[in-house]
């Protein structure tokens, strides 16, 4: 069965928050409403948005790292929120695993994001309906855009690449290679919702180098240096041919 | 999580109308079985019921205000197979519609004997219904409360503690409005549904207080580590995602200064428990309807704070990811 979702690599995000500003300006054209926003531009703005960038710190000074976390609907293959709407709005679609919100059916009780452990849903305060990623549900199935393009709106925005889009449950998906090779994890694996959407975790790159290999063995200035400089008392050629 | 008034207003008033129906159903199988032999007019059960019916009807009411979309609200009996709401959504309505039909059973007197078990105890129409509807009201208990009960990581309320309480504390309310009800006709039934209020007022507040003590001893499942898949046991957020704060910043914190959350809990301690059980007991001895009127109303604001403190007492694993409100 196909769970499509996305693989963050915190390895390589820069946290730019390209890929909150896409998938805002994607979402927010689309058929299914705008999302949005309230005092964009004055004093405590806020809004509606699928996809946030947080940014923790690890460890104390000196020995830190800053790790970018953008976190969004995470599509567990068993969501919490799904069972407990009592409309049926909340789905989970067999064909690919898309966790939804029908916005035409959703009461707007907010029942869902009281059961959902990661806080992924937002109400949209103007179309009072519970709103979430639809991992760009309305994009990566268009046939009218080129193939390169049938991505989510932040997988295409990511300048370097930390966010992948394929089927997790193909072992021999791109996402699958990279969740089997670069120890990709679930978040709060505790509560069993079994999250679709992986992270990949920093990862230090180790070389060993030797200590010949930092001088050159082949230096072509060896050769020179080899030359006997000629003593202070000692005459060079210069006052030999010198007339 | 941040109370919402309407859910605050919506589960305490249904409460009451449940407890009360219960305390008038109490009445009428003592007096079937002869256990007194109370002056109680079917008026006194029909009226009753339809006082009930008024809170049940105010509480529905209420819920309305909870809902973005209140002209939708019709769609959310479907999931009744899923979803303890959807089974609320469904019971509420069946348990006003049950209580009508014996308030009016009682008012008009369309009460024909079904058969009779010996001399004494005789079932007719209206004792059938009633047991009907005592059933849907406990059944409504189990609803209100599971929705709560059955997030599981919401480990506050993830408690067989939160359907009892709900229970206990729905029927002490409705039992101590019974008594004032019956001390305002000056029925002598007033022993019996005082005595049951100040019960159940006892057994509420052990029950209620054991599950204090176990919310301050919960070991929490989830922590930052988990939450951001990061083991390391100094994790500073320096950047929550947004400026001004989001719908994950307002929904699951109360907000509330620490001192005032604190007191709230001492407050609804000395309202719902300690107060009305020495008002009703003073109540008691000088049969006085304002004493039981004020401790019913003691216990209904009590009540309200007791619920705010039920819904702002709930740590919600989001707010791992927010770590600076």
């Amino acid at each position: 069965m196909t769970q499509l979702a996305l693989v963050i690599d915190l390895n390589v995000c820069v946290g730019c928050h390209a890929c909150v500003t896409s998938c805002k300006e994607w979402n927010t054209s689309g058929t299914a409403g705008f999302m949005s926003d309230y005092n964009p531009y004055d004093k405590d703005p806020t809004g509606t948005f699928f996809n946030r960038v947080q940014t923790f710190e690890i460890g104390e000074f000196p020995n830190t790292q800053t790790v970018h976390f953008p976190k969004s609907c995470l599509h567990c293959e068993d969501p919490p929120c799904v069972p407990v709407c009592p409309t049926g709005a909340s789905y989970k679609r067999e064909e690919d695993g898309i966790v939804l919100v029908d916005y035409d059916k959703c009461i707007g009780c907010k029942y869902c994001s009281w059961a959902c452990p990661y806080g992924a849903r937002e109400l949209d305060e103007n179309q009072k309906v519970m709103k979430k990623c639809t991992l760009c549900v309305d994009r990566i199935y268009d046939e009218t855009l080129p193939e390169a393009e049938r991505k989510p709106a932040c997988v295409l925005a990511c300048p370097t690449s930390a966010r992948l889009f394929g089927d997790v449950n193909d072992p021999d998906s791109m996402v699958s290679e990279q969740i089997r090779d670069n120890g990709g994890y679930q978040l709060m694996p505790e509560w069993g919702t079994k999250p679709a959407n992986h992270y990949l975790p920093r990862r230090k790159t180790n070389i060993t180098i030797h200590h010949d290999e930092l001088t050159r063995v082949d230096n072509p200035l060896n050769k020179e240096r080899q030359l006997p400089m000629p003593g202070e008392d000692e005459q060079t050629l210069d006052d030999t041919t010198s007339w | 999580m941040n109370p919402a008034f309407s859910v605050i207003f919506l589960t305490t008033l249904i409460g009451v109308g449940q407890g009360l129906f219960l305390a008038l159903y109490t009445g009428q199988l003592y007096s079937v079985v002869n256990v007194f032999s109370p002056r109680h007019s079917s008026e006194f059960y029909g009226y009753g019921s339809l006082l009930a019916l008024a809170f049940l009807s105010a509480g529905l009411i209420a819920s309305f205000f909870h809902l973005g979309h209140p002209e939708r609200a019709w769609r959310s009996a479907s999931q009744w197979k899923t979803s303890w709401l959807s089974r609320e959504v469904i019971v509420l309505p069946a348990f006003m519609g049950t209580t009508f039909v014996y308030a009016m059973i009682q008012l008009n007197g369309w009460n024909p004997i079904l058969f009779t078990l010996s001399d004494n105890f005789i079932v007719d129409l209206s004792l059938l219904v009633g047991a009907i509807n005592m059933l849907l009201a406990f059944l409504l208990f189990l609803c209100t409360a599971m929705i709560y009960a059955c997030i599981k990581f919401l480990q506050e309320w993830a408690s067989s503690l939160t359907v009892i309480n709900y229970t206990l504390l729905g029927m002490a309310s409705g039992f101590t409005f019974c008594t004032a009800f019956a001390a305002y006709l000056s029925s002598d039934a007033i022993f019996i549904y005082g005595g049951w209020a100040i019960t159940l007022t006892v057994f509420a507040c052990i029950t209620r207080v054991t599950s204090l003590i176990r919310n301050t001893k919960i070991k929490y499942k989830s922590n930052l580590s988990t939450a951001i898949g990061i083991r390391h046991s100094k994790i500073k957020q320096i950047a929550q995602g947004s400026m001004g704060g989001s719908f994950n910043t307002r929904e699951y914190f109360h907000q509330a200064k620490p001192i005032i959350f604190k007191s709230i809990k001492w407050v609804f301690l000395l309202l719902v428990f300690i107060l009305p059980t020495a008002l009703l007991l003073s109540a008691l001895t000088t049969n006085s309807f304002a004493l039981c009127m004020l401790a019913f109303i003691t216990q209904y604001l009590g009540l309200l704070a007791e619920r705010w403190f039920f819904f702002a007492q709930a740590n919600h694993p989001q707010n791992l990811y927010y770590q600076t409100i």
